[in-house]
């Protein structure tokens, strides 16, 4: 049994902005995050709510264009933002993984699938080129891809958006992470396969015993998968709660008038906007 | 609810364009020197007759290769020196940046205008019209364009107006194109529907319509071709195919310059440093056109 | 794959065709008799001009004409030389190898520091680097190359005295022809300072005729590689922990040296025309010099010829461009 000995991601205060033609932009503003092993946490807003941002900044992948400044960004209580860069690296794409959202356009389309899930076999498990190419297999069969030993040499265009964003988990779990984050991960697929996906990842997190923070705008989602949820709205942590506090007895307006937005709560013949929900909330 | 924004009138749309346009312009410090310059050098062409000291043709028998007015022997009634026939060549220079000028402007207006007409033709109505106009381009584009104009001019018989013609008609499938790719994009758009619908007729289609939104790529292609022009010209002048002596076109000065490379180097490098600057400046303000353009045409 | 080699090929004989009329068509277009036009100022008798036109054909149909000229294009006769009387293909195939030689080395030259210049100035987005290199590109880009090969002369020629000014080795060196390359033949004739003098002779008009090239290429590289770089698989790349030489050098570069390597392939189409006026120059004996010289020479039967060879040569090197790109571009590589 892992001792729990704090949590596994802890972020104070983290804000985010960036330089643009007209003025600086902030995205994140003043937000706490943490997630302990083994958690799911779902990150819910809207587009441009800056729920993405904050996990790109965890992992170093924004742009020289952003500045990010928090109180604290612990991983495993070691400070992300003041690690070296050698040590960071040792961090990402090893116990700290990342999907997106657009899982075909995530693929680099001049080289093989299996080409590149074997670089992080070669790379960061220390593979040989033949384990590693057996490992992938392994690893394709794992996510559900089925003649796996034929797909590993598929060129990205080849794969539907389905079978992209599997090969993508599997890149994500080849070297057993200890926290996956998944950035809407299903908001580009078919709703057919979405479900599918989404099982998946369930499925691979409770195995694995990984940390999962799932990046969403889709409640439903969030009502399937999360054990904590923090909403966000522009930059701003507007309430955080574990998923059935939070869909039972919402404290913040705009959950409210999210949760109102779900086909399930609908009363009446139209959805309210979250605009409509929060003026007719002031009224009453 | 609010109201819906107010109507602009369609002038006041494009004052807005304009505006947009030109903030992101001045935003690049190359472009807008390169337009400075631009300015001074249609300044310089304009007023030459006033500007330059001398007369280009003129020859001083008792002047002939004095250097530049800061070199041992040099004249201040002769700022940059005179070339082997005793002419001035700060009046030259001067004169040449008329020929320039004249040439980039006429050059690029035969095939602009030639290259919307036939890329109208060929993006609006399709099938094997399209088929053959394209081929005939492609034909021309499969010359080296230098060549091809050599040639034409060899034809047609050495001199600045046969050099023109030849190189616009050089240029022409670069505008073709264009036009035929933008036409071809928004031909099936909805606004065009819209217009057929209200019963506009192909003419006033090709015109008022599509063209209007195709303009962005085909002004970068413009001031390529502007400077491509002077540089072209500047060669068959070198190569003797331009204009003709006692021309003071800059190639051309070029070209009866070269036995005095060792002995007069002011002769060689001054008419190619105007050339050189002026087709820099041109370039600048290319690059910042296409950047100015970019941006609204993302958001368009 | 196949059905993509064969469209290009089958889009390419139209256009052949239209060549063929232009370098056919153009003699007939010159003003006035071309048989006046060939014997020049001296005159010809009206028993010679009768003689000549039956001889050049030039009193039969003009479709005839035009067949005939096809023909014998099929078989490798493009007439004789009016200044040599020698066979144009003789001629073209004993200089093309010297304008051959240049710009292979130009555009090699254009690319090994055109390419690495650019990496680096995407990379390095607004920094000093990336400015000075871009400006010094459009700066290239803007020069009349006639003007910068003579500066260069007058500089490291005149002034330094380090190269010569003209052909493509010292005139003391005498050594048969094996390859045409004087590079190459140079070493094999195992004569002392051959080489040396081979290089030298090389060094400024290659330099001369890759600027252009190497400008062009220098900015494709770097505005691929910031499209590029800005690609969703790329973050994937960083994501999974890829040092950034990799990222870069491997998953970036690849993809961006697509259109970069149709660039370069578009280059050689303008190594041509700069050919022309970097061999006149240097007096350079290729074909550019050959062409150059035959026009003021009204030497048609060789303008023609030269005019149809040259443009021939560049459609397949645009062919070869296009075929390489579909070859490296997986999309189409693998349908």
């Amino acid at each position: 049994m892992v001792q729990k000995t704090g949590p596994l991601l802890e972020i104070r205060n983290l804000t985010v902005r960036f330089d643009t033609s007209n003025g600086a932009f902030t995205a994140v503003d003043g937000v706490d995050v943490s997630v302990d092993g083994r958690e799911v946490l779902a990150i819910v807003g809207e587009s441009g709510s800056g729920k993405s941002v904050s996990m790109l900044a965890v992992m170093g992948l924004l742009p020289d264009t952003a500045t990010v400044t928090a109180d604290a960004m612990l991983y495993d209580g070691r400070d992300l933002l003041q690690m070296s860069v050698a040590e960071r690296q040792k961090l990402i794409g090893r116990e700290i993984t990342m999907i997106f959202q657009e899982p075909v356009a995530s693929l680099n389309p001049s080289f093989t699938v299996g080409f590149q899930i074997e670089e992080v076999l070669r790379y960061n498990m220390g593979l040989d080129h033949r384990a590693a190419r057996n490992r992938a297999v392994d690893l394709f069969n794992a996510v559900g891809i089925p003649e796996p030993e034929t797909k590993l040499d598929a060129y990205p265009h080849q794969l539907s958006g389905g079978q992209c964003q599997r090969v993508m988990i599997a890149m994500a779990i080849a070297s057993n992470p200890r926290l996956l984050i998944a950035d809407e991960p299903t908001t580009a697929l078919d709703v057919t396969i979405q479900k599918q996906i989404l099982d998946l990842l369930m499925d691979l997190q409770e195995r694995h015993g990984m940390a999962l923070i799932l990046i969403t705008h889709d409640m439903g989602v969030v009502a399937e998968t999360a054990d904590r949820v923090i909403v966000q709205y522009q930059g701003r942590k507007m309430e955080e709660a574990d998923v059935l506090s939070l869909f039972e007895h919402p404290q913040n307006a705009y959950t409210r008038a999210l949760l109102s937005a779900l086909p399930e709560n609908a009363t009446g013949d139209r959805l309210p906007t979250v605009a409509e929900f929060m003026a007719a909330e002031a009224r009453a | 609810m609010t109201d819906a924004p107010a109507r602009l009138s369609d002038a006041a749309i494009r004052r807005q364009m304009l505006a947009e346009f030109w903030f992101y312009f001045r935003q690049n410090r190359g472009a807008v020197i390169g337009l400075w310059v631009f300015l001074v050098l249609v300044f310089v062409a304009v007023f030459a007759q006033v500007i330059a000291p001398h007369d280009p043709t003129q020859q001083y028998r008792d002047a002939l290769l004095v250097p530049p007015v800061w070199q041992g022997e040099g004249q201040a009634r002769f700022l940059l020196g005179t070339d082997a026939v005793g002419r001035d060549m700060l009046s030259r220079l001067i004169y040449g940046a008329q020929y320039s000028l004249f040439i980039g402007i006429v050059v690029v207006a035969i095939a602009l205008i030639g290259g919307i007409f036939v890329g109208l033709l060929a993006g609006f109505y399709g099938g094997w019209v399209d088929t053959v106009i394209m081929r005939v381009m492609d034909v021309i584009l499969a010359f080296p364009s230098l060549l091809l104009a050599l040639v034409l001019v060899a034809v047609l018989g050495p001199g600045l107006t046969n050099a023109m013609i030849a190189i616009a008609i050089v240029y022409q499938p670069h505008f073709a194109r264009l036009t035929r790719a933008a036409v071809m994009g928004e031909k099936e758009r909805e606004y065009v529907t819209a217009a057929k619908v209200a019963g506009a007729g192909k003419l006033r289609l090709m015109f008022k319509t599509i063209l209007p939104n195709c303009l962005a790529p085909l002004i970068v292609q413009a001031t390529l071709s502007f400077s491509s022009a002077v540089l072209d010209s500047a060669a068959l002048g070198f190569l003797g195919m331009g204009a003709q002596p006692p021309a003071s076109e800059w190639g051309t000065m070029l070209a009866e310059a070269r036995e005095f490379i060792l002995r007069a180097w002011w002769v060689v490098t001054l008419p190619g440093l105007a050339i050189l600057i002026s087709v820099l400046a041109i370039n600048l303000m290319g690059d910042g056109l296409r950047d100015a353009l970019d941006p609204k045409l993302k958001r368009s | 794959m196949i059905r993509f080699i064969l469209g290009k090929l089958l889009y390419l004989v139209p256009t052949f065709i239209g060549i063929t009329i232009i370098a056919f068509g153009f003699v007939r277009i010159l003003p006035g008799d071309p048989v006046l036009l060939m014997a020049g100022e001296r005159g010809i008798t009206p028993e010679r001009h009768a003689e000549l036109s039956a001889l050049l054909g030039f009193d039969r149909p003009i479709w005839v004409q035009y067949f005939d000229f096809l023909g014998r294009l099929f078989q490798g006769d493009l007439g004789n030389s009016l200044v040599t009387k020698k066979p144009v293909m003789t001629e073209f195939l004993t200089l093309f190898p010297a304008t051959v030689e240049l710009g292979l080395v130009a555009i090699l030259l254009a690319t090994l520091i055109g390419v690495p210049v650019g990496v680096l100035a995407a990379i390095k987005r607004g920094s000093v680097f990336d400015q000075v290199s871009m400006t010094a590109a459009l700066v290239g880009f803007s020069m009349p190359i006639f003007w910068w090969g003579l500066l260069l002369i007058i500089f490291f020629s005149g002034m330094l005295g380090w190269t010569p000014v003209s052909g493509r080795i010292g005139l003391l060196y005498y050594f048969p022809d094996v390859t045409g390359f004087m590079l190459i033949d140079s070493l094999l004739s195992g004569q002392k300072g051959a080489f040396a003098s081979a290089l030298w002779h090389l060094i400024l008009p290659s330099i001369v005729l890759a600027t252009i090239p190497l400008a062009v290429i220098a900015r494709q590289t770097r505005s691929a590689m910031l499209e590029v770089m800005g690609e969703d698989y790329v973050r994937t790349a960083r994501a999974k922990g890829m040092s950034q030489t990799r990222v870069v050098g491997v998953h970036a570069l690849r993809n961006a040296m697509i259109p970069v390597i149709t660039t370069i392939g578009l280059q050689i189409g303008v190594l041509m025309a700069g050919a022309i006026l970097t061999e006149t120059i240097f007096s350079w004996p290729g074909i550019g010099k050959w062409m150059i010289d035959s026009i003021s020479r009204r030497d048609y039967p060789v303008v023609q010829s030269g005019l149809l060879l040259i443009a021939g040569l560049v459609m397949l090197v645009n062919l070869l461009v296009d075929l390489t790109y579909g070859l490296i571009n997986p999309r189409i590589r693998h349908k």
